[in-house]
C-alpha cells in the first residue's frame, strides 16, 4: 500500500511545471513534493496564509507563528510571503493557483467531486476544499482507486458534492483518467493492471484512449 | 489621544450572554489567548462564535496538553452556536453537537473570510462561485440562498457576517491600535477586526505612538476599540 501511494504521488507530481503555484491536500498529496521532476521547482501555497511553504520544521526549531493548514509546524522558503485568509482565498479563487492535488471520497464521470462529508458521520467541515477546487486552474485527484473494495470513481456521486464539474485528472495506483472531448477516458495504465481490472474497480463509464500509455510498475 | 489601553478583564466585560463574537486564529495559531482566558473567567454563556475552527485541545498535538483559541470556550460550555469552516480537529465540537448542546453553521473558508470582509467594508454581500451544486446552496436552517447570474455566470449570494465583538491578536501594536501580525498568525484576525462593531486587540507588545515608524504597522488602528498587552509566544 505504501509503495502504491508513493506511485500515485510520483505520477501526480509529473503534472507540475517549473514555477507553478501549487496547493497540496493533507496526506498522500503532500508526498508529491518528494517526487518533483528534474528542473521543476514549485511554489507551495498554504491556505492558512502563505506562499512558499518549505517543509516540516525540525523538532526544537519550530516557529510558533508558522503552521501549515493541517496544524503542523513547518518552515518557509526565502521567497515566502505571508497574508491573511482574505488574501489567501483571493489567491485561490482568483485563479492564481496553477494546480491543486487532493484526495477524494468519490469522483464521477462528469468531474463532480465529493470529499468533505459523509451524512450520518461526525462532521469535519470543508475547510478550504470547496474554494480550492473551484479556483485552482488544474484539479488533480490523487487517491487509491477503491476504498475497502468500494467504488470511488462513480457514474454519479452519491455523497454531497464539494463542487460540480471541477476535476481535470484522476491519478490512482491503476492508472490515469482524464476528460477527452468531454468523456472520462483512461489514458495511462500501470503494467501490473489490465483494462478489465480497472473496469471492475470503476463504476463510472469510461473510454480507453487509442494511444493508451503503459507505465512501468517499478 | 483617547486611551484604548485596558486589562483583559475590562476588555471582555462588555461581552454579554448571547452575544455574537468572532475570534481570530487558525488551529490556535494567532488566537488571542489572554482574551479567551478572561472570557472563561467571566463565564459569559450562550455565545455565538465565529472562528475558522475549534482551536486545539489536549487531545491533539502540538499543544502540550493546553487549550488554544476557542477550545477554551468550548471546554467551558460557553458556546451555543458555532460558525466555522472546519470543526473536525477539536473533538469536543462533535461531542457537544451529538449531545444537542451546540449547533453549527459551516462555510467554505474563503467564503467565511469574505462574509466578514463584506461586513467590514460596507458591502451588501459577496457573489461567489464556491458552493454551487453543493449543500452550501442552503443555509443551516435549510433556506435556499439566492443565486445571482452576472454576464451568464451563476454565483451564490453570501450575506455579510457582522459580529458584535472581534477578539484578535497581534504581535505588536501602538497605543492607537495600529497593529502587525507576523507570519501565519494573520489568518482571520484582520477581517474580523474590520467586521465587528467592537474590536478588542490583544498584543504581545504595545509601543508608544511614534516609537516605531508608522509604516511598521500592517493594519490600521481605526478598527481597534480596546488594546490589551500581554500575549505570550507559544511554548512548543
Amino acid at each position: 500500500m505504501g509503495d502504491l501511494k508513493a506511485r500515485i504521488a510520483k505520477r501526480a507530481a509529473q503534472e507540475f511545471h517549473d514555477g507553478d503555484v501549487v496547493n497540496l491536500g493533507i496526506g498522500l498529496p503532500t508526498m508529491c513534493t518528494s517526487y518533483l521532476p528534474e528542473g521543476v521547482d514549485i511554489i507551495l501555497q498554504s491556505e492558512n496564509g502563505f506562499t512558499g511553504l518549505s517543509g516540516k520544521a525540525e523538532p526544537g526549531k519550530e516557529d510558533y507563528r508558522v503552521i501549515d493548514s493541517g496544524g503542523n509546524w513547518v518552515t518557509y522558503a526565502p521567497y515566502a510571503n505571508f497574508f491573511g485568509s482574505e488574501e489567501s482565498f483571493s489567491i485561490i479563487r482568483g485563479g492564481h493557483v496553477d494546480a491543486t492535488v487532493l484526495g477524494a471520497m468519490q469522483v464521477d464521470q462528469d468531474g463532480n467531486l465529493a470529499n468533505w462529508i459523509i451524512p450520518g458521520k461526525a462532521v469535519a467541515g470543508m475547510g478550504g476544499a470547496m474554494d480550492l477546487v473551484c479556483g485552482a486552474k488544474e484539479v488533480i485527484i490523487a487517491m487509491m482507486h477503491t476504498q475497502k473494495g468500494n467504488h470511488k470513481i462513480m457514474k454519479k456521486c452519491t455523497l454531497p458534492l464539494t463542487a460540480e464539474k471541477v476535476v481535470d485528472k484522476i491519478v490512482t495506483e491503476m492508472g490515469v483518467m482524464e476528460w477527452v472531448d468531454g468523456k472520462l477516458t483512461l489514458t495511462e495504465i500501470y503494467e501490473d493492471y489490465t483494462v478489465d481490472q480497472i473496469k471492475e474497480a470503476t463504476e463510472a463509464e469510461f473510454a480507453v484512449a487509442e494511444d493508451l500509455k503503459v507505465l512501468p510498475a517499478e | 489621544m483617547k486611551n484604548k489601553m485596558v486589562t483583559a478583564a475590562e476588555a471582555v466585560s462588555a461581552i454579554k450572554d448571547g452575544d455574537m463574537i468572532a475570534v481570530g486564529g487558525f488551529l490556535g495559531t494567532g488566537s488571542p489567548e489572554i482574551l479567551m482566558d478572561a472570557l472563561v473567567a467571566q463565564g459569559t454563556k450562550h455565545l455565538t462564535v465565529i472562528a475558522n475552527d475549534g482551536g486545539l485541545n489536549e487531545e491533539n498535538a502540538p499543544t502540550n496538553g493546553k487549550l488554544k483559541g476557542i477550545a477554551k470556550l468550548l471546554a467551558n460550555h460557553q458556546i451555543d452556536h458555532l460558525i466555522a469552516s472546519h470543526i473536525g480537529v477539536n473533538p469536543e465540537i462533535n461531542r457537544q453537537i451529538a449531545a444537542g448542546t451546540l449547533t453549527y453553521e459551516l462555510f467554505p473558508q474563503g467564503t467565511l473570510a469574505e462574509k466578514l470582509r463584506a461586513a467590514g467594508a460596507g458591502l451588501g454581500g459577496v457573489l461567489t462561485p464556491v458552493g454551487l451544486g453543493t449543500p452550501m446552496e442552503q443555509d443551516w436552517l435549510g433556506n435556499e440562498k439566492p443565486i445571482v447570474e452576472v454576464d451568464g455566470v451563476k454565483y451564490l449570494l453570501e450575506k455579510p457576517l457582522k459580529p458584535k465583538f472581534a477578539l484578535v491578536r497581534a504581535d505588536y501594536c501602538d497605543k492607537y491600535g495600529n497593529f502587525t501580525m507576523l507570519k501565519a498568525t494573520k489568518n482571520f484576525n484582520h477581517v474580523m477586526a474590520m467586521a465587528a462593531e467592537h474590536t478588542l486587540l490583544a498584543s504581545e507588545k504595545v509601543y508608544e505612538i511614534g516609537e516605531k515608524d508608522a509604516d511598521e504597522y500592517q493594519f490600521s488602528g481605526v478598527y481597534v476599540e480596546k488594546i490589551v498587552e500581554g500575549e505570550k509566544p507559544w511554548e512548543i
